[in-house]
């Protein structure tokens, strides 16, 4: 049950405690993260759970596949280093701790 | 007037309403909001049931949003309690256990219910349709246990549930009355594909057939008249289409005609009840006829529209159609609608199973079909919202990338 924060653009900062085995997306979507749709439900076809992961996180997580890498060619938000799909990240206990940015828009 | 002085009720616990309860939260509106769910679950994404939650018994209906969400907005959850009747003059609705909840406005996402075959009986133990979870709980033990899955239907659902069984490494048969598949939803070049696919990946599908009759005995199906001939049957999966739950809407009055016909503010024909998502038939923006359509986007959008009427301000309902489904390895992903005529113009993509069919009617592209071209697709999308048209010649040069053009 790693705690993980989403820092929103205006600079406020969400924390929650997410469940093991979920993704990311999942986890925000849950207590109701604002800025992060999710509107395909984590099939990985809508980039509009995007992310930007933390610098000092990125190279932590496992790197995207490359299907997540074509859509975040599609995010509405400009794409980033850490430019990630929530829903394409598993939460496990070694993300206590994880910092994300959420971008100014979805879609 | 108080928050609570004008309750403002949503019928039906799908996308729809799910959406609107995250909308209405986040206008601060949540002490109003009465959900009402026939089903006891919280509201969960409906997209996976036929393809992840199908495939891995492990799997869980993935919810929207937490209990504790809906709590701390404000939300009253009516759970495992159907609507049973509106009583518009007094502004009520009765639910199945008893409970009366006034309201000011009322929002009808009902959703839609499977279309069952003519004359069987309901109950039948190896007989199985997929709307909800409940529905896919049993269909997962049924599968499991089949040896062999015949799917009537050679649409969406009867596909995608197909493709699923297939993996799982069941023997299947697919029975499909019109000529192709998909016949009403896509283009005949996407229908050719997705029959080689299938077919190639071992799935028995059968085009053009008439079923005739069946025999029922000891509460299951037996058999089958497939063009003149006795077919035994082991699971059933019926995937012959959805009709608009409408059934509240009608008793109490409103217009329905397919669906229940709403304006453009997804109005019903009483100004305090609005319908949205499945259940409703909605005025085509710049055209001069009304459209259902059972998707996410349509409910998820439509949510959006009927958050804003449901506060006063008018935006009329616009948004672009899009959908997608997944049939074994298959990923179809469709923006626009497509025209009764037009002119088809095909985008290779990276891989020979990848590609697009562009639209277009005039110089106007209009819809976008793709195939394993998730990328495409979410470009078309953008270039269909920005009323942007690339001549085809130049949208079909797989060079060059859509976003160019957006």
């Amino acid at each position: 049950m790693p705690d993980i924060s989403f820092i929103h653009p205006d600079g406020r900062e969400e924390g929650l405690e997410a469940q093991d085995g979920v993704s990311l997306m999942q986890a925000a979507s849950g207590v109701g993260v604002k800025g992060i749709v999710a509107e395909c439900g984590g099939s990985g076809i809508c980039a509009t759970c995007h992310v930007y992961v933390d610098p000092a996180w990125v190279a932590l997580l496992p790197q995207p596949g490359p299907d997540e890498l074509a859509m975040l060619e599609c995010t509405a938000a400009e794409r980033r280093p850490g430019s990630r799909l929530a829903c394409q990240i598993r939460i496990t206990a070694a993300l206590q701790g994880l910092v994300v940015h959420v971008p100014e828009r979805q879609y | 007037m108080t928050p609570h002085s004008s309750p403002i009720v949503i019928i039906g616990g799908g996308h729809a309403g799910a959406q609107l309860c995250g909308a209405l939260a986040e206008a601060g509106l949540g002490a109003q909001v009465h959900l009402v769910c026939e089903e006891t679950p919280l509201p969960y994404h409906r997209p996976p049931l036929s393809k992840a939650y199908l495939k891995n018994p492990a799997e869980t209906v993935q919810l929207h949003r937490a209990e504790a969400w809906y709590a701390d907005a404000g939300i009253t959850l009516h759970r495992g309690d159907a609507a049973v009747a509106l009583d518009r003059a007094q502004h009520t609705v009765r639910l199945a256990s008893g409970t009366v909840l006034p309201y000011a406005q009322l929002v009808l996402a009902t959703g839609a219910r499977a279309r069952g075959l003519h004359g069987l009986p309901d109950g039948l133990a190896n007989v199985a349709v997929l709307r909800n979870a409940a529905d896919a709980e049993r269909l997962r033990s049924q599968i499991g246990a089949a040896e062999r899955i015949t799917v009537l239907g050679g649409g969406f659902i009867g596909l995608e549930i197909a493709g699923t069984a297939r993996a799982l490494g069941k023997p299947v048969t697919v029975l499909e009355s019109a000529p192709r598949l998909l016949g009403r939803s896509v283009s005949a070049d996407i229908g050719d594909h997705v029959l080689q696919t299938h077919r190639a990946a071992g799935i028995d599908v059968r085009l053009g057939v008439a079923v005739g009759g069946f025999e029922v005995d000891a509460g299951r199906l037996q058999a089958l008249h497939v063009d003149g001939e006795r077919k035994t049957v082991d699971l059933q999966v019926l995937g012959i289409g959805a009709m608009p739950e409408e059934t509240l809407a009608r008793n109490a009055g409103l217009d329905c005609a397919n669906g229940i016909v709403v304006d453009s503010l997804l109005r019903s024909s009483d100004p305090d009840i609005l319908a949205i998502g499945d259940c409703c038939s909605f005025p085509l923006a710049g055209g001069d006829r009304h459209l259902r359509l059972e998707s996410v986007q349509n409910a998820n959008d439509q949510a959006r529209t009927a958050a804003a009427t449901l506060q006063g301000k008018e935006q009329p309902y616009a948004a672009l159609p899009w959908f997608w489904s997944e049939q074994g390895a298959l990923r179809l992903q469709m923006a626009g609608l497509m025209p009764a005529e037009g002119t088809r113009h095909r985008r290779p993509g990276a891989t020979p199973a990848s590609f697009s069919v562009l639209h277009y009617v005039g110089e106007r592209l209009v819809c976008v079909e793709s195939v394993n071209a998730p990328m495409d697709h979410l470009m078309s999308r953008k270039l269909l919202e920005a009323g942007k048209s690339p001549a085809p010649a130049a949208a079909c040069d797989a060079a060059t990338p859509l976003k160019s053009f957006v």
